[in-house]
């Protein structure tokens, strides 16, 4: 479904069933440069369980129109404002890498709005290395390359995709080559500026479930142990075989813990 | 500067696809001859079924050895993912219902292997009211003139048959995506070792894997290869992909799978519906073709120049087709897009037509003579006393196979053993 948000069209993949509000719903943030395709193995299981879902492609990527918030606080907002316009004043927030930043920021700045957090690839900071930041500056193909990369473990890097016949290092490569140029150094720098989330950490008061993959170079598990220790209610799970990319590598963890933690 | 460590072509086309098993570690990628597979439970049944969870339901559909073959094409392709097929014909097909139906068109190179002339110019007219307007490879105006606004593809080899025509891919890509509409390369001659479609602006790759990804001649097959670079929203003129599909409860593929939509679709619909799968055992074959592929086609390569270059020598031959020649009118375009060969197969005329080359064929004693292309061992066919014998000589000319057309796959035997072989044989050709 296409949300019309100050003349910008922003869009949401709803997992294959027409939106609801009448469920409980779902919002799914994905990572810098990415978009709602990221959660396809997660959005049809929680649409066909009794779950609005809102897999947004965030302002500036995929086929939302732009510009994207060069800000955290800005990608909060954004979904604040998104989720009022449609009259949803409450929702389970899921987001990973960036994503979870914006659900960090959302649930300290908008607190009544979340219902519940779920942060995926987490660390109290992304500092971005330099070589990446500065080849997504300059639009450089290797800022692609660096990001599925370091997003993926050494397993992922040979195969064994959870849909046969899929090549993951391909697809995530593909993925980020459409997303617009500019938009991933934007975001990398959104997230490398981002210095607030143990600060907001405190303030979340929404149960908050953290899934880590076990080989994360991205996010290191250990910043996300400092994060969970910074919020109030929070559990850890920790995705055995997986990277940054959580949801795609281990799609069935995924689904599994978070039916089971709604 | 920080590097991104992917994993090499070489190293790829050994593992890609397939880590040792936990239960068995098994190193080779096991066949796992099952048609069916048990479910956890009624929920994952019934998830595996909505495609809400990834796995195994029947080998129709999928099958962890073919998953591995499929990831592995992909992988050395540079796409997304692959769907591997019963033969390259069922590859080729199978592309057609998952972009288009009734009333479409494709323009294609006019240049192409005559299961796919055959298939494109007769059988889609007849079956599916899907036309095809054939076109010069070497003209990419040629293609942008032809297409109409029910074209849904571009269609075209990269080296074509039995021409060796070059296709200028980036070319011919860049005047199908002005157009709106993918590209789609059959890339069996060159494999990926020589030439990877996607890298030039191609959005679909097929293969007959029964050629020199299997390379040893014991399996048919074919694989469809999704390079995700298309979108299929912008476009506009594909509601395979874009559309509400009733038989997944309104699933959108393009918009639940991204990149991955046109691959999804042909799986879940194309093998679903049509049926034409790869047997487990069958992808174990060309895995283990796979495994050397990088190393077989360089030796291909080398063998062929060197009989390239006595052929041209030769004063039984009037004339050798090979694009690394300067002869060849795509010579600048192979440098360009071929620099590690041209493949292994090629065409040369034997002086005394029709009847010289019979006599040539019955002497040989190396090479094979037989119909296919693409194997470890050399093999030759004299298309006017065999395959188009029932032609005359004009209309031989017409189909672009003289009847002094000689055809031959070079394997990897020791290049010397091949030169004396064609060598006793041209001589023999020409005493009547």
């Amino acid at each position: 479904m296409d949300i019309i948000l100050a003349g910008i069209k922003v869009h949401a993949s709803t997992g294959g069933k027409p939106f609801d509000a009448t469920q409980p719903t779902v919002v799914l943030l994905h990572g810098a440069g990415m978009d709602h395709t990221v959660w396809q193995f997660q959005s049809r299981a929680f649409a066909y369980r009794g779950y609005s879902v809102l897999s947004l492609d965030l302002p500036g990527h995929g086929r939302s129109d732009g510009p994207a918030p060069t800000t955290i606080a800005g990608y909060a907002d954004v979904v604040a404002e998104l989720l009022t316009k449609i009259g949803i004043d409450h929702a389970h927030i899921v987001g990973h890498s960036m994503g979870a930043f914006i659900g960090i920021e959302l649930a300290a700045r908008h607190r009544d709005m979340v219902q519940s957090l779920t942060l995926i690839g987490v660390s109290e900071r992304m500092p971005v290395h330099p070589d990446l930041l500065e080849a997504a500056e300059a639009d450089d193909h290797l800022a692609f390359d660096l990001v599925a990369s370091w997003s993926h473990t050494r397993t992922a890097h040979t195969g064994g995709h959870p849909t046969p016949g899929l090549w993951m290092m391909g697809s995530t490569v593909r993925l980020l080559e459409r997303s617009r140029p500019g938009v991933l150094h934007n975001d990398l720098a959104a997230c490398n500026a981002y210095d607030s989330a143990l600060d907001r950490a405190g303030e979340i008061t929404a149960p908050t479930l953290i899934l880590m993959g076990e080989h994360d170079l991205m996010t290191r598990p250990k910043g996300a142990e400092i994060l969970a220790a910074a919020i109030p209610d929070s559990t850890t799970f920790i995705v055995r075989g997986a990277g940054h990319m959580v949801m795609v590598e281990r799609p069935d963890p995924v689904i599994d813990e978070l039916l089971a933690f709604w | 500067m920080a590097d991104p460590k992917f994993l090499r072509f070489d190293t790829l086309s050994l593992h890609a696809g397939h880590e040792p098993d936990s239960d068995h570690h098994a190193r080779a990628v096991p066949i796992y001859q099952t048609t069916s597979y048990v479910f956890e439970d009624v929920d994952q049944a019934a998830g595996l079924f909505n495609l809400e969870r990834q796995g195994h339901i029947y080998s129709r559909i999928s099958n962890p050895t073919v998953a591995a073959f499929e990831e592995r094409v992909a992988a050395l392709e540079g796409g997304v993912g692959a769907v591997a097929t019963a033969s390259g014909q069922a590859a080729v097909f199978l592309a057609i219902p998952t972009l288009m139906g009734t009333g479409a068109h494709i323009v294609s190179s006019g240049s192409l292997y005559g299961g796919t002339h055959n298939l494109f110019a007769n059988t889609l007219p007849r079956v599916a009211g899907i036309t095809t307007t054939f076109v010069d490879p070497r003209d990419p105006d040629a293609f942008a003139a032809a297409i109409r606004p029910e074209t849904r593809l571009v269609y075209g080899e990269t080296l074509g048959n039995p021409g060796l025509e070059v296709l200028n891919v980036p070319a011919v890509a860049d005047v199908a995506h002005a157009a709106g509409l993918p590209l789609m390369i059959d890339n069996t001659f060159a494999t990926p070792y020589l030439f990877r479609p996607f890298d030039h602006g191609a959005d679909i790759v097929m293969h007959s894997a029964t050629k020199f990804i299997g390379g040893h001649g014991v399996a048919v097959g074919g694989v469809l290869v999704d390079g995700g670079t298309f979108d299929w929203h912008t476009s506009g003129k594909f509601p395979t992909l874009t559309a509400p599909y009733d038989s997944y409860h309104g699933l959108e593929f393009a918009d639940e799978f991204g990149t991955q939509a046109f691959l999804m679709r042909a799986r879940v619909e194309g093998l679903r519906d049509f049926g034409a799968a790869m047997a487990p055992q069958t992808a174990f074959y060309l895995l283990q073709g796979l495994e050397t592929l990088p190393v077989r086609m360089a030796r291909h390569v080398d063998n062929t120049r060197k009989i390239v270059a006595f052929l041209d020598e030769a004063p039984e031959v009037s004339w050798v087709v090979y694009p690394e020649l300067d002869s060849h009118p795509d010579h600048n375009l192979a440098a360009e897009l071929l620099p590690k060969g041209s493949g292994a197969i090629f065409p040369f005329g034997i002086r005394g037509g029709r009847d010289a080359g019979r006599r040539f064929i019955e002497r040989l004693g190396v090479f094979s003579h037989l119909a296919n292309v693409g194997d470890a061992k050399s093999l030759v066919i004299h298309p006017a006393s065999t395959t188009h014998a029932t032609m005359s000589s004009e209309e031989l000319d017409a189909a672009g196979v003289g009847e002094d057309l000689v055809r031959l796959s070079i394997g990897l035997e020791d290049p010397d053993d091949l030169i004396a072989d064609l060598a006793q044989a041209l001589r023999a050709s020409q005493r009547s």
